[in-house]
């Protein structure tokens, strides 16, 4: 079925759809201004305008089921941002099945996460601070995914830019921290570029902002045009969700606290590069060229993420290499186009439950390991924290695609909407997707198996502490153990009776494709491939121990310890021929530019020094000059006047 | 002969008057140079008004006279306090006005 | 198109060639004083001209006025100051002779041509205009009291300024009062008390004791020698004292010979 885009404006109900936004950024408001003054109670603040906000959220959730399926789009007009005649830009929320899924699962995970931080973040003396942030990305991630205009979205777009730079940085001492921070704004800023050049050119080409106009006029213009505006938007999916060629920064966001990495560089920011395509789907439906380039780009990070996490001993690390090779299958789905546009969100719901619910439980065996994060150190912690080993393994199950549990029921469609896609591409991507698979099967039980079996190896810290394992606080315990019921269940309550797709379809469109292998078959070779990684994974992680000094290992190894070279690449390409350019342009502007102007000035005083030698205070000098100019004079009026 | 020919005369002492004026070094004797200037000038103006049969030209080259009297008398003072401060009666050495 | 008469040629010819002559002795002599006489030729010249061309009031005011006062006001400030200075006429500033007499050449050139360009009418002549107001100078008169007036009367304003400001720039304010005669003669004594070579009677002025009135003949002191310091310092500098004939003494025999007339030991003592 084709898509449609027509919402209504927005009443009753459906007018406390500004409020879903408006309550973090309170939160985030007073907290801010308040400054100290809040910090006895800041973080139940924090908190209550999170739950505050899904609550509401449920609220328009049930009165958009209560709706028939056609008619659950609605509009609501804030107010006028740009009145300037030729170039309004309004703000406004709409709100629809795609957007109430994001918002559900932003105020759902991010609620869960505000409870988990207020023990994590208990020793912390900036805790108030830390909510604030939390509290500010909330408002910004839902302006993003509640934006009616795309100018809107933009805003969003950056204010979750903002607050992932303020909270990676949040231990603003620690050098490495500040670092990582700017390293992620800088990299989300050159997609950036991209997404603002989409949004110029969709105001060329359409006239407005707004969905409305763009994506219903997006079947009539220009293919050409399409296509570019698509490949920006894919530009700034990329850079906000670390994807290939701007993954560069989420590996060196895990300096954050594990909260931020749980909430942002798990379960929301980095997914809104999907929601960014999957809402443009008109846009990626009209130009296959864009949409072959969004599934390399996806295929390529699913490989890359994979590999990546295969060799890193911080089990943040690992998980965020996890988290890349996950999008990528998002993306892979978001490019196959009505076919899997449905599957992408389907996973990244799935993906927001069992990867927060990894990184609360990671977050939670750092804190019994004294913030340790280097897997070498650890082992033989399932006795020692039942709760976290039975979530973080519930959410490893989830993630590897084992059934009934959810990420096998998204991962499969996945991997058989790439199958469908036909052609050699859809036999290149449908490997691609299988091999990952695999891999992923492989670093997950090497996680788990380094983590929580084997034996003790731990080791005392900096100042000569023991490790002392324990079980976490409740308060950080009942947040994971809802994420993990969600792991476990989701994608099962997905799937039933075609639930979401049959939710979801009306927004982004559904087809049927036809997989040259049978479904059946593939799904066994999935499972099959998976048990291959787990196998290969205990071979080298269960039955023996892991060194607790790192061995030298493969090419491939190393390459992927070194982040398969992206830093050195960038470094190489971007910022020695940055400083090469600049040092160029420096060159020009000083002996160029400056030069001329300096020449200017030179040859000024040049000149001047030498035509006051004409003042030589002899007064026949002056008689002759005066008398010659007459003479020239005379002669000039002669020939004028005849 | 055609009485043009004071007019040329009258040019051609003018021009001697302002050779004088840029060559010398000596005030008075530029002061003397501006003088034949002058009288070249008058000259011409009489010659003038003898072509024009109106009494004008004379008038005027009287006018001139009274004026490059006063002027000389002014003039001649200048030299004179010049010359008691400056010992010298150069119009080259009057040359403070540089650069 | 006028003639002029073969009378007014021939003047026009010799004055003019004078005139030249004597303009380029102003511009190239040597000694100031000439070139001052140069300037007194070329003016004589003029006046004859103007004469001539029947400017007869303006002729001879040429001569009394521009002639006679004003070059003589030039030749009294010459004397003030002139005879020292000796102009060279080696150029000193670089380039300025080399850019003059080019420029000064085109401009007459540039003049001359206009002349011969210019669409001159005929000559009238100023006899009718002369004999309007019956004569030259009734003429010039009624033009100058009626058309002219305003300026005659600014010319006045300028000539007052002119004399005033004469007066005023050659001032020279007393700072100290002048030394009577009785003070002047203290002062020099007290000056000789005091071991100063100073001449308690004063200098002598040129011709006392002298047998000429001329300034560059030094006077005798008393016994006989010349006195150097009754000759002009200027004159000395310059070595042109003259020779003096010594005084004899009343009754001295000189070389046996007997004292003769003045005259006859004069010439002897000359040829000394």
């Amino acid at each position: 079925m084709t898509p449609s885009y027509a919402p209504v404006a927005a009443t009753g109900t459906f007018a406390l759809t500004a409020w879903v936004i408006l309550l973090p950024l309170a939160g985030a408001a007073i907290l801010l201004i308040g400054g100290r003054r809040t910090n006895r109670w800041g973080h139940l603040l924090g908190c209550t305008a999170a739950i505050g906000s899904f609550v509401l959220g449920a609220v328009l959730f049930f009165a958009l089921l209560a709706k028939p399926g056609a008619q659950r789009s609605y509009d609501q007009h804030v107010y006028t941002w740009i009145p300037v005649p030729g170039f309004t830009a309004d703000v406004g929320f709409h709100l629809d099945q795609l957007s109430i899924v994001f918002v559900l699962l932003i105020t759902g995970v991010g609620s869960l996460i505000h409870i988990y931080s207020v023990a994590y973040m208990e020793h912390d003396e900036n805790r108030r601070k830390f909510f604030c942030y939390l509290n500010l990305f909330l408002a910004a991630m839902l302006v993003l995914v509640l934006a009616d205009n795309y100018l809107l979205l933009y805003a969003g777009w950056e204010g979750v830019g903002l607050a992932s730079y303020l909270l990676i940085g949040f231990w603003q001492h620690k050098p490495s921290a500040a670092v990582a921070a700017k390293k992620a704004f800088i990299v989300n800023r050159v997609g950036d570029v991209g997404l603002s050049i989409a949004v110029m050119l969709m105001y060329t080409t359409f006239g407005s902002f707004a969905f409305g106009p763009v994506l219903n006029g997006a079947s009539s213009a220009k293919v050409g045009t399409m296509t570019a505006i698509g490949l920006l938007l894919l530009l700034g999916a990329c850079g906000k969700s670390a994807q290939f060629p701007l993954q560069s920064w989420l590996l060196d966001a895990m300096e954050g606290p594990t909260p931020v990495s749980a909430l942002i560089h798990a379960a929301t920011m980095v997914t809104a590069g999907v929601y960014l395509i999957v809402r443009s789907n008109a846009i990626f439906d009209v130009s296959p060229n864009a949409r072959l380039v969004v599934t390399v780009i996806g295929a390529i990070t699913l490989m890359f993420g994979a590999i990546i996490g295969c060799a890193k001993d911080d089990i943040k690390k690992a998980l965020a290499g996890s988290t890349m090779s996950q999008i990528g299958y998002m993306i892979l789905a978001a490019g196959l186009g009505p076919i899997g546009y449905v599957f992408a969100i389907m996973h990244l719901i799935t993906h927001g439950f069992f990867k927060a619910g990894l990184f609360l439980g990671a977050g939670s065996v750092m804190h019994g390991m004294n913030d340790d994060v280097n897997m070498r150190h650890y082992g033989a912690l399932r006795r020692f924290m039942p709760w976290t080993f039975a979530t973080f393994g519930l959410g490893y199950l989830a993630i590897i695609g084992v059934p009934p549990f959810s990420g096998y029921w998204s991962k499969d469609k996945i991997i058989e909407a790439a199958f469908a896609q036909g052609g050699t591409s859809g036999w290149i991507l449908g490997c691609t997707a299988l091999l990952g698979a695999l891999i992923t099967a492989f670093y997950m039980t090497r996680v788990v198996l380094m983590t929580f079996f084997g034996q003790k190896r731990w080791v005392p810290d900096a100042e000569g502490h023991e490790p002392h394992p324990h079980e976490s606080p409740w308060i950080m315990v009942i947040p994971m153990v809802v994420l993990a019921v969600g792991s476990v269940a989701a994608g099962f309550l997905f799937s039933y009776h075609n639930a979401f797709v049959n939710w979801l379809s009306p927004v982004t469109g559904i087809s049927e494709g036809h997989s040259p292998i049978n479904t059946a078959v593939l799904q066994v070779i999935t499972l099959v491939l998976v048990a291959l990684g787990i196998g290969y994974a205990y071979l080298g992680y269960g039955l023996q121990q892991a060194p607790s000094t790192p061995p030298l290992g493969s090419f491939a190894t190393r390459a992927a310890r070194q982040d398969l070279y992206g830093d050195a690449f960038n470094e190489l390409v971007f910022m020695r021929g940055g400083q090469y350019l600049t040092r160029v342009l420096v060159y020009f502007d000083m002996k160029g530019v400056d030069g001329v102007v300096n020449g200017v000035s030179a040859g000024l005083g040049g000149s001047s020094g030498r035509l006051r030698k004409l003042q030589s205070g002899f007064v026949r000098s002056y008689a002759l000059s005066m008398f010659g100019g007459a003479t020239l004079l005379i002669v000039a009026l002669l020939l004028v006047r005849g | 002969m055609n009485p043009d020919n004071y007019l040329y005369l009258s040019a051609i002492l003018f021009t001697l008057g302002a050779l004088g004026v840029l060559i010398r070094r000596n005030a008075i004797v530029v002061f003397m140079c501006i003088e034949l200037m002058l009288n070249a000038a008058n000259l011409a103006f009489v010659t003038f008004s003898r072509m024009h049969g109106a009494l004008d030209g004379q008038i005027i080259a009287f006018f001139t006279m009274v004026v490059a009297a006063a002027e000389v008398v002014v003039g001649l003072a200048i030299i004179i306090s010049v010359f008691r401060t400056r010992r010298s009666a150069s119009v080259d050495d009057a040359n403070l006005l540089k650069y | 198109m006028g003639n002029t008469g073969h009378g007014e040629t021939f003047l026009f010819w010799v004055g003019s060639i004078i005139s030249i002559l004597g303009a380029l002795g102003l511009i190239f002599s040597k000694k100031i004083v000439h070139a001052a006489l140069c300037l007194c030729t070329v003016m004589l010249c003029l006046a004859f001209f103007y004469m001539a061309q029947g400017a007869v009031f303006l002729g001879v005011v040429q001569i009394v006025v521009y002639t006679g006062a004003v070059m003589m006001l030039f030749l009294f400030v010459l004397m003030l100051i002139g005879i020292e200075s000796q102009d060279s006429l080696v150029e000193t500033i670089r380039g300025q002779r080399w850019l003059a007499v080019p420029f000064v050449l085109a401009f007459g050139f540039v003049l001359i041509g206009v002349y011969a360009h210019a669409n001159l009418p005929e000559f009238v002549g100023t006899d009718a205009a002369n004999a309007k107001g019956g004569g030259n100078v009734q003429s010039l008169a009624l033009l100058l009291f009626s058309r002219y007036f305003w300026a005659f009367e600014v010319s006045s304003a300028v000539l007052i300024t002119s004399a005033t400001g004469a007066m005023v720039l050659t001032h020279r304010e007393r700072t100290v009062p002048r030394k009577s005669q009785r003070e002047s003669s203290i002062e020099r004594f007290e000056r000789w008390g005091k071991g100063e070579k100073v001449s308690l009677t004063g200098l002598p002025n040129p011709g006392v004791y002298a047998q000429h009135n001329a300034v560059d003949t030094p006077a005798l002191l008393p016994d006989g020698s010349p006195s150097e310091a009754s000759v002009n310092a200027t004159l000395r500098g310059r070595d042109t004292v003259r020779g003096f004939r010594p005084l004899p003494l009343p009754g001295a025999r000189r070389n046996g010979a007997a004292v003769a007339s003045r005259g006859d030991a004069g010439n002897e003592e000359v040829s000394q």
